[in-house]
């Protein structure tokens, strides 16, 4: 207790190392590189069973009869299970319960499934599957806007009863979001240069490394444990309980390693799925996709097609927009309301224009299952209005940044969803940073000497070509996202926090349910208990559901809320701590009532770097234990008819300059660089942050270029569910990517940060594929951009 | 059939394994290996690569039959070969017998549920690219990190100072959806500089 009653100042080299604002390594690190963590698909149990799904072989059709007998009788299958066999509810579903656990009379789309297999090899549960008979009755198929509102059209879910059916057009249509603002008809008239497009984004998948799994338990109480990869843990066990029958008390889930998710994990895939088999067989049951499935099992980026009209003044404002968008959810509901809900109120970009009349829907089809994805919605808006920002820069005859500068918004700018941004909002000066980077050196295959390296024209080591036939193109682009759930959703989190002294040392433990899928979010979280709490040694808890919810892995939220939550918690714990420090110590030293208190270091100091106390003897053998939840500020929905409303708690803006070198004779593109420039509001870590912009566009690069799901329009069905026909990025197609982070803090935000990782997901799409206009005087109006859009053959 | 290979320098048998079991399968359930990963299963990620008498290739794609008598290095040998290379003691791929890896199989419950995320563990033996890659910032999710690294430690041993097209020409095989590559990049050149030094 000798520091009690002799205050010293604390030094630099004693302060709370690891705190935010630091790059502290990961956590996970080590066991992630010496191939010890233990991912979903890694999990074992002794006596286990391996599940499998047999999955539609069609997009729409009646089943007309199930024989599982020959299945059952296989050795080695202990279960096999159809909609009949379900205990409780058929359905599930993120935000509306339209989705069959297994299909119940009906199909809606390739690779629905329809029913179950245990088998105690996963080779025999894949050879019974085959063996169930399933007969099937092909129906119509909706497969566009044009098919799913046709008169006599198949109605896909003809029952439905969802709160958006009242106002929605048609029963195919899951939502549709208007947002005018302004009088459109009125500016037409003030409009000097009007330039109009048509645009189409194909569907992209995450393509998350690590396939859907899982490790079903069943329990003695009657319950099961589930250890699953997920990016919520609490909705996966509110959807999958009901399904079970079971109350949420007697299913209890557990965070496995997560192989990254991107939005692809929203959605349960397998979760139900293994629990069903697990308590119908008694025994634990593992599933693990294999790539081929993981294209079926889970919902992907919505495509879509665009209709843009935007008119400005003959000096370059910008006086109206109106735009129509149209998504295609696939068959079932997924969270295509909250995409058109983001698609609507981000269609109009980072830019002020005072008249807007947007429309935004999604469709019901027979298409594959669409739902979140990175960029969520915004992806799609930002690569039709920045293709119309250039449009009408050259219809102006202005440079592209120069035209975009001068109608970008800025804080205290109004949405056209009459939010006014409160908040930094600092577009001109990304697109000013992006465009002022050091362009890459010219002819970048004559670089090496005497000897062209071929490795470094579009085609690369294939040596289509030697420079002849190549030409460079620039571009720019700039996007606007929202950060946290929307529209009024209550998006909180929950965060139990404890100090107490281990080993002679004070350490912080943090248990949250937040599930780390990659992003980092466990090493910030630790930084975070640094930082309020002023320990070194801080551990963190798997996520599971035994602590509230976290909320979702998803729309840049985690490190705000789940964050928040902890930075919250740890306020509460440390003024417990200085209860207990002013119970003991008070009468020592005056500066225990009267100054601000901090924890830095394992100690307690005075705001003016006082040491009153170790931490160690303030707490002694106690220990201070605090769970609470915390919330953002609260969101409002947006009006059905005008799409007015505070819908959004924070924007995030990123943008990019692309540099790509185009072989026209083969049309085949190589991006040579990618320049970032984002506003992250507070760097928690800056390495990670860095980590996330670099990953996001490198995800957007490949969406201009390469990625796409492609479904038969014909018969709805998927032709690429592979990593040899859906083509990702490898490092040979990902060139440098600079990336400037700016931090102008966002009052209302922890630390005044702001969310990272999707902004740079929307500029980097466009940008690219305004490069490759640049370059081949093309229009290109979709993406990816293929090479036979560039050969016209 | 039965298989005998070794595995990061320690004999081992596999018994039934039937004609299609791919080396990564024995690998995963049946050596309790699971560092080597499955995300493709056609050889298009690069998320299994380990050494096959030193050559690098996809675990998916080798039959395990292929593997009677020869030796094989996984993420989990990785630290050990680095190690005894370092030494001099082996050529490529006929590394002594390594030690550390623990014969189970998968990963249990227990083990699972007791994860703990915890500060990097000074006290573990990695091999330099395994250092280099945490120190990068090249770890996010972590599935294709075991693959990239044994692809990336391969090219550091017959190239000890790879030029940035030298490195992407290596690691095209492997497919990395979280980081865009920069990092993994300077991983890479990291341990070629730590190497020199």
């Amino acid at each position: 207790m000798g520091t009690a009653n002799t205050p010293t100042k604390i030094t630099q080299g004693t302060r709370t190392k690891g705190g935010i604002g630091e790059s502290t390594l990961r956590p996970d690190g080590t066991l992630k590189v010496t191939g010890e963590f233990a991912y979903a698909s890694d999990l074992w149990h002794e006596d286990m069973l391996w599940g499998f799904t047999l999955r539609s072989p069609h997009a729409h059709a009646r089943i007309v009869s199930v024989d599982i007998s020959e299945a059952l009788a296989q050795a080695g299958v202990h279960a096999v299970m159809t909609h009949e066999d379900l205990p409780a509810a058929k359905t599930y579903g993120l935000e509306i319960q339209d989705q069959p656990v297994l299909a119940d009379g009906v199909v809606r789309f390739h690779g629905e499934p329809v029913a179950l297999v245990a088998a105690d090899h996963p080779e025999t549960a894949r050879r019974a599957a085959a063996k169930i008979k399933v007969v099937y009755e092909q129906l119509p198929l909706v497969v566009d806007e044009e098919t799913a509102t046709a008169p006599g059209a198949p109605i896909l879910h003809p029952d439905r009863d969802d709160h958006h059916a009242p106002h929605s057009p048609h029963p195919n249509i899951v939502h549709r979001q208007p947002v005018v603002h302004g009088d459109v008809a009125a500016a037409q008239a003030l409009a000097e240069v009007v330039v109009t497009g048509d645009y189409e984004v194909g569907m992209q998948d995450q393509a998350f490394l690590g396939p859907e799994s899982g490790l079903a338990v069943p329990a003695e109480d009657g319950g099961v444990d589930l250890y699953i990869s997920t990016q919520w843990l609490h909705a996966d066990l509110r959807q999958v309980a009901p399904v079970l029958g079971l109350p949420e008390s007697k299913v209890r889930m557990t965070l496995s390693g997560v192989g990254g998710a991107f939005g692809g994990r929203e959605d349960l895939s397998m979760q139900a799925h293994a629990c069903l088999l697990a308590l119908r067989t008694g025994k634990p049951v593992k599933i693990v996709y294999n790539r081929f499935e993981s294209f079926f099992g889970h919902v992907h980026r919505h495509p879509a097609k665009l209709r843009y009209e935007h008119g400005a003044t003959r000096d370059g404002k910008l006086v109206y927009m109106k735009c129509r968008i149209v998504l295609d959810g696939g068959p079932y509901a997924s969270s295509s309301p909250a995409v058109v809900g983001n698609a609507a109120s981000l269609a109009v970009g980072p830019y002020e224009i005072e008249n807007v009349d947007i429309e935004a829907l999604a469709l019901y089809s027979n298409n594959p299952p669409c739902g979140a994805m990175r960029g969520f919605g915004a992806v799609q808006a930002c690569f039709a209005y920045e293709a119309q920002m250039d449009k009408m820069a050259a219809a102006l005859g202005m440079h592209p940044v120069e035209f975009r500068q001068l109608n970008a918004m800025s804080q205290g700018s109004v949405m056209p969803t009459g939010q006014i941004v409160d908040s930094p909002a600092p577009v001109a000066e990304l697109l000013r940073r992006v465009r002022a980077m050091p362009m890459p050196p010219e002819q970048q295959w004559l670089a090496a000497g005497e000897t062209a390296d071929v490795r470094a024209l579009p085609g690369g080591l294939s040596n289509t070509t030697h420079g002849e036939g190549v030409v460079r193109g620039v571009g720019y682009a700039v996007g606007i996202k929202n950060v946290g759930f929307s529209e009024g959703f209550d998006d909180y989190s929950t965060a139990r926090v404890r100090i107490e002294v281990i080993a002679g040392e004070p350490v912080a433990t943090v248990h949250t349910a937040m599930a780390e899928v990659g992003q980092g979010g466990v090493t910030v979280h630790a930084q975070i208990a640094r930082t309020e709490l002023g320990v070194t040694q801080v551990t963190i808890n798997p996520a599971d559901t035994r602590v509230g919810s976290a909320g979702s892995t998803s729309a840049s939220r985690q490190t705000y809320v789940t964050g928040g939550a902890v930075k919250h918690s740890c306020e509460a714990v440390r003024e417990k701590v200085l209860e207990l420090g002013r119970a003991k110590f008070g009468s020592y030293h005056p500066a225990w009532a009267t100054a601000e208190l901090l924890l830095e270091g394992g100690k307690v100091v005075t705001d003016g770097g006082e040491v009153l106390a170790d931490l160690v003897d303030v707490l002694g053998g106690e220990a201070v234990d605090i769970e609470l939840e915390w919330r953002h500020r609260p969101t409002e929905p947006f009006d059905l008819r005008t799409g007015q409303g505070f819908g959004h708690v924070q924007y995030s803006f990123a943008a990019h300059r692309a540099v790509v070198e185009v072989d026209t004779e083969l049309g085949l593109v190589k991006v040579i660089e990618l320049a970032c420039a984002q506003d992250v509001g507070k760097a928690l870590n800056p390495l990670s942050v860095v980590g996330q912009i670099q990953g996001g566009t490198t995800q957007g690069l490949g969406l201009a270029v390469m990625e796409e799901i492609i479904v038969d329009p014909a018969t709805a069905k998927v032709r690429n569910p592979s990593f040899t026909d859906y083509l990702i990025p490898t490092i040979l197609d990902t060139p440098p990517i600079p990336v400037d982070v700016l931090e102008l803090a966002d009052d209302h935000a922890p630390y005044g940060l702001r969310g990272v990782g999707e902004a740079p997901t929307l500029s980097s799409t466009p940008a690219v594929v305004a490069a490759i206009r640049a370059a081949t005087g093309l229009a290109l109006g979709r993406v990816p951009v293929r090479p036979e859009h560039l050969t016209g053959t | 059939m039965r298989v005998t290979f070794t595995v990061n320098g320690r004999p081992q048998e596999a018994d039934d394994v039937w004609e299609g079991e791919s080396l990564l399968y024995v690998l995963r359930e049946r050596m309790g290996l699971p560092g080597s990963k499955n995300a493709c299963e056609q050889g298009e990620c690069g998320s299994c690569t380990v050494r096959l008498d030193g050559v690098p290739v996809c675990a998916c794609l080798v039959a395990a039959g292929q593997c009677q008598d020869r030796e094989i290095v996984t993420v989990e040998g990785l630290a050990d070969y680095a190690k005894e290379r370092t030494a001099g003691a082996c050529g490529a791929g006929t590394c002594g017998p390594g030690a550390g890896i623990s014969a189970g199989i998968g990963t249990g419950i227990d083990e699972a549920r007791q994860w703990q995320a915890r500060p990097t563990d000074e006290s573990v033996d990695l091999s330099p690219i395994q250092q280099a890659f945490i120190d990068a910032g090249a770890v996010q999710c972590g599935f294709c990190t075991p693959g990239l690294l044994v692809a990336a430690d391969e090219l550091l041993e017959r190239n000890a100072d790879p030029t940035d097209a030298d490195i992407r020409e290596a690691l095209s095989g492997n497919l990395c959806r979280c980081t865009g590559y920069e990092k993994i990049l300077d991983a890479v050149r990291l341990a070629a500089a730590r190497q020199e030094a």
